[in-house]
């Protein structure tokens, strides 16, 4: 390869790591405009409303990236934040501190990525089935728990976590917002500079390779299942907060939008590429896009087609980037 | 002095495949040892047991002199052993550091210590004479030679003591093996040992001191290289008396050509020209990765050619064609991944036979079930497929018996061009006579066989004429009683 195709290549790659950032430029631009008030659709008040409603698929987006990253998927994401949000509201209305009851959505969050984990290792179950098998189980359980009907807690501190104005005018977004944008910036530590990160990546990259590399590959893949499943715990205890009430109905196909997020952020599908970064990106282009439309006055399904065309051609450029690297070869 | 890797006895089978049958080997400290063979003799599976991907059968390991059963590649890892693919394996998305020291990690609290990293790279890099190597590039910018250098630099890294090297010249450039030649030298001069397998004689000699062939699982002769000629090694290698299982055949009538190729190329295929006849059987011999199956897929319709031009029947056809254009042209393709590509494993033998034909047994494009049963249970009996029924799920037959059922379909469709990819690899000897008599009996009936194999015999004992493929090079086409198997595996390793 001569330097200046290098530098081609270089070049390339930049601008489709910068797609992500673009593409988000590109909408909020279109909207502030096409709105007729700029003023109003960048003010700090339609910004909580966006950032406060992007809170939960941004959470599941930091732990779907880490999975996507080591090469697996999770389906179960939205089933697990309906159980883990029916788990703190029933936890806070049989009378148990809200800190506890963060705490016990958060471990039974983990807990439901362990067993997809088991399923994937002790049963060689692909990850797409095992975690299909988890959206249904999840779903029952939370509808078990919850008696097939909603969950009503008493006010506490829990509901304050993802509304849309802060309890106190100093935090500016709800608390949930600093909350995952810490946990995202944790986890883009985590995958970029510890030796644990590295490996996920190496995991996803090449499995057989990393096998060959002494890793032990299936421990590794219950560590990813089962951190990315605290954070959808967490994920489910901001969907309590937002509804006030534990709903065992509630995130039915968040998955989708969790998994769109990481992949308009660059995460691919095969594994070994993508950042929490790019992902946070993917899960606000989603929600200004929302966002814009209604204050469009656009009709729901708007919204639905051209989400859905983003999302395909996100992976159209992430298919385009893989055979640009093979005719590399 | 006490062998650093010393395997004794050691046994495999893969169902009814035996894969080793007790082969053994000694490997000296610092010593670059040849594993030679034909293709099937063995030798990546003796690697794989070393390397502890798989587990042996019956025999014992020892490195030096302590027994040595590894379970997993760790294990292997562990003892100073470590293995270089014949596809590397790297990680594409990583950078050159990250690929050497992955599995092996400077750490400071949990932390990837990038600079210790960085800095311990380069030492290795450096140490083989490759310190323009970036340790922070990403592997998947560089070039393929460089790649080569990294998976090594990982073994230097993890301290290992025999390295494991399964045809590692095969991606590689001329300018790069020599490179790599180098890297060998040097490792064995830190007192490395070093298994190298190559099918390439010549270039064996350029690097290797000690020798073990291998033949049909077991080791058939060993020593110093410099001690033994190449007509020894081939001899050694080929070892067999051509058997009883060819048909005898009325050859050679000259009838007109069925396919004309001129000047053939495709990815993985430099050039390639032939003519084959109407009743006539030309074989084509060739080395795994030598263009032979690239060459078949290309008349297939399954690749893409980049240059030639193509006759069947004397009539120019467009040299791009779809597959099933050239299906419909007469063209029927056994491949030669049976289980991948040649048939749907789940679905019936009647289904599997009928596929490219249903247009036979069909109203409408509605099947006819009836129909479909009664034309496979025709095709197949002709072959003596041991089945149950035509209703039987193709996957639960034998190897031998799957691969009749993919000839039957070919006869089925009604191919008279047949492009036979390893018609014989992996199945039993009596199913093998029995692919033979049919190869005979559709060249009677005048349909053109071109048979790609890696089996000698059955290539001088079934062929009217064959070719050899060396290097994305079709050679001439001679007479097969001008060959011998020497002189045929001489031809396929010149290069």
């Amino acid at each position: 390869m001569s330097a200046q195709d290098q530098a081609a290549s270089e070049l390339r790659h930049r601008l489709v790591r910068a797609g992500p950032f673009l593409g988000l430029a590109l909408v909020v631009l279109f909207f502030a405009i096409a709105s007729g008030a700029p003023d109003r659709y960048l003010s700090t008040n339609n910004l909580r409303v966006v950032l406060a409603q992007t809170v939960i698929v941004a959470l599941g987006a930091v732990g779907m990236t880490l999975v996507i990253v080591g090469g697996g998927i999770d389906l179960a994401v939205g089933s697990t934040i309906a159980l883990t949000g029916v788990i703190s509201a029933l936890a806070i209305r049989d009378g148990q501190a809200p800190l506890t009851a963060v705490l016990a959505s958060v471990a039974a969050g983990g807990a439901v990525g362990l067993l997809n984990g088991l399923a994937i290792t002790r049963l060689r179950v692909v990850p797409f089935i095992a975690t299909l098998g988890m959206l249904g189980v999840a779903r029952g359980t939370a509808k078990w728990l919850a008696s097939q009907s909603t969950v009503n807690p008493p006010e506490t501190w829990v509901n304050q976590l993802a509304v849309t104005f802060p309890p106190v005018p100093w935090m500016v977004f709800a608390p949930g917002v600093w909350i995952a944008l810490a946990l995202a910036a944790a986890m883009a530590f985590v995958l970029r500079r510890t030796v644990f990160g590295r490996r996920v990546f190496a995991l996803g990259s090449s499995e057989p390779a990393a096998r060959a590399c002494g890793i032990d590959t299936d421990r590794l893949k219950l560590e990813v299942y089962g951190s990315a499943g605290l954070l959808f715990g967490l994920a489910g205890v901001m969907q309590m907060s937002r509804l006030r009430q534990g709903d065992p109905t509630v995130a039915a196909g968040t998955e989708l939008d969790v998994i769109a997020a990481v992949v308009i952020g660059g995460g691919s599908l095969s594994g070994g590429e993508g950042s929490v970064l790019g992902s946070m990106v993917g899960a606000l282009v989603m929600a200004f896009l929302r966002n814009g439309s209604q204050q469009m006055g656009w009709p729901s399904y708007v919204q639905e087609i051209l989400i859905g065309v983003i999302i395909v051609v996100a992976v159209a450029i992430d298919r385009w980037r893989h055979t640009q690297r093979e005719d590399a070869e | 002095m006490t062998a650093v890797l010393r395997i004794t006895g050691v046994a495999k089978r893969f169902g009814a495949t035996v894969a080793l049958a007790g082969a053994s080997l000694e490997v000296q400290p610092g010593e670059v040892h040849a594993l030679l063979g034909e293709n099937g003799a063995g030798k990546s599976t003796l690697l794989g047991i070393v390397s502890g991907l798989l587990r042996p059968d019956a025999g014992t390991l020892e490195v030096e002199g302590r027994p040595y059963a590894p379970r997993s590649p760790q294990d292997a890892r562990a003892s100073g052993i470590a293995l270089i693919h014949q596809e590397l394996s790297l990680f594409q998305h990583l950078t050159v550091a990250e690929n050497v020291l992955m599995g092996d990690e400077p750490r400071r609290r949990g932390l990837w210590d990038r600079e210790r990293a960085r800095q311990r790279t380069r030492e290795v890099l450096a140490e083989f004479g490759h310190g323009d190597i970036d340790p922070d590039a990403r592997l998947a910018r560089l070039p393929i030679g460089a790649r080569q250098v990294v998976e090594i630099c990982r073994a230097i890294a993890t301290r290992a003591r025999v390295v494991l090297m399964d045809e590692p010249t095969s991606s590689l450039s001329r300018a790069d093996a020599e490179r790599l030649f180098a890297l060998i030298r040097r490792l064995s001069a830190a007192g490395v040992a070093i298994v190298y397998i190559s099918h390439f004689l010549e270039e064996t000699r350029e690097v290797a001191s000690a020798y073990t062939v291998l033949r049909d699982g077991l080791r058939v002769g060993s020593g110093s290289l410099a001690a033994v000629g190449n007509e020894s090694l081939i001899g050694l290698m080929v070892g067999r008396t051509v058997s009883e299982l060819f048909p005898g055949r009325a050859r050679g009538a000259a009838a007109e050509p069925a396919l004309e190729v001129e000047g053939l190329s495709a990815p993985g295929l430099e050039q390639a020209s032939f003519s084959l006849r109407r009743g006539e059987v030309l074989g084509v011999f060739g080395l795994m990765g030598s263009g032979r199956t690239e060459m078949v897929r290309a008349l297939a319709g399954l690749a893409r050619p980049r240059a030639g031009s193509l006759r069947l029947h004397g009539r120019p056809r467009p040299l791009t064609a779809s597959a099933g254009e050239r299906l419909a042209d007469g063209v029927g393709y056994l491949s030669e991944d049976r289980k991948g590509e040649g048939l749907a494993l789940p679905l019936s033998v009647a289904d599997n036979v009928t596929l490219t034909g249903f247009g036979s047994c069909s109203r409408l494009g509605v099947l006819d079930p009836a129909r479909q049963r009664a034309q496979a249970a025709e095709r197949t009996r002709a072959l003596d497929v041991r089945m149950r029924g035509p209703g039987q799920p193709v996957g639960t037959l034998s190897g031998g018996n799957q691969q009749k059922v993919v000839f039957a379909r070919i006869l089925h469709q009604q191919a008279d061009v047949l492009l036979l990819d390893e018609p014989t690899r992996g199945i039993d000897v009596a199913s093998k006579a029995q692919i033979y008599e049919a190869v005979a009996r559709a060249a009677a009936e005048g349909k053109a066989v071109l048979m790609v194999s890696s089996y000698l015999p059955e290539l001088i004992g079934v062929c009217d004429r064959v070719a050899v493929m060396c290097r994305g090079r079709l050679g001439p086409a001679r007479a097969a009683s001008d060959w011998t198997p020497e002189s045929l595996l001489e031809a396929a390793i010149a290069g």
